[in-house]
């Protein structure tokens, strides 16, 4: 049996990171449907690719505002395996603060200028 | 007393080079660790990656220097590096996606036996490698 400090968290226990698994399973699925969106939107048009045809997929009101959910999700994705990696392999507390707060820094900012490159189309 | 058997190794301070380059790792373990190594690669290269949404994307010009990346380069980088790099993340994405899916499914039906994890890892394998070579084959002009 947990003990519960306070009113809600559970200190100990197998499901303390049943959160961030489910997200990334869920975020992974939709980025493969997305993918086989952009796959499938590409391979039915006729004729070579060009710039028409590939900024033509991101040109409809839905499909930018998948684009953005995706991109969302894939920042959370990326979030919960990158630092996976990191409570892997490095133990040093410091080391390991200074690369989850890089981790967040780039992933924010990638997904910043991912965001403004869409919103502006 | 005598020592019959070899003391049972301890591996407290597993090396790197000496030690994890003696291991054998069935193929649900390659496909497990390139999992992770084509993970880490996408996010250390989504700068670039999403370099290249922008410039494919943005207007005819921009379009006109991604093709351009791919030929003559980018500044001092040489074309031909850009598409390696390109190939790298071809592959990259074809692994985490396959293993991904293969992750979901056995999540989803509880596929968990041995012969399995070996089946479905040796179907990764030779679906992310030989997508990527024949995609790698496009991309370098072979046909």
């Amino acid at each position: 049996m947990a003990i519960n400090y306070g009113s809600r968290r559970v200190v100990a226990g197998a499901h303390y990171g049943t959160r961030d698994w489910l997200a990334q399973r869920v975020t992974a699925l939709l980025i493969a449907l997305f993918t086989f969106i952009v796959l499938a939107k590409l391979l039915l048009t006729s004729g070579p690719i060009g710039y028409e045809t590939w900024a033509g997929v991101f040109a409809s009101q839905w499909m930018k505002t998948l684009t953005f959910s995706v991109l969302v999700g894939l920042f959370y994705h990326a979030w919960v395996g990158v630092r996976d990696i990191w409570m892997d392999y490095v133990k040093p507390p410091g080391l390991r603060l200074a690369l989850h707060v890089f981790t967040i820094v780039w992933l924010v900012g990638c997904l910043g200028w991912a965001i403004q490159v869409l919103w502006r189309l | 007393m005598t020592q019959l058997k070899k003391p049972r190794p301890e591996f407290r301070n597993i090396n790197a080079f000496t030690d994890l380059t003696t291991y054998r790792l069935p193929l649900a373990g390659w496909v497990s660790i390139l999992h992770r190594v084509s993970g880490l690669l996408m996010f250390l290269l989504m700068p670039f990656i999403v370099w290249l949404f922008d410039t494919s994307v943005s207007s005819e010009i921009s379009f006109d220097s991604f093709t351009a990346a791919f030929g003559v380069g980018i500044g001092f980088v040489p074309g031909w590096f850009v598409k390696l790099v390109a190939l790298a993340l071809i592959w990259a994405y074809l692994h985490h996606l396959l293993a991904g899916l293969r992750h979901l499914y056995m999540d989803a039906t509880h596929s968990v036996t041995k012969s399995f994890g070996a089946s479905s890892a040796q179907v990764v394998l030779v679906l992310s490698i030989g997508l990527t070579l024949i995609l790698g084959a496009k991309l370098f002009g072979l046909y």
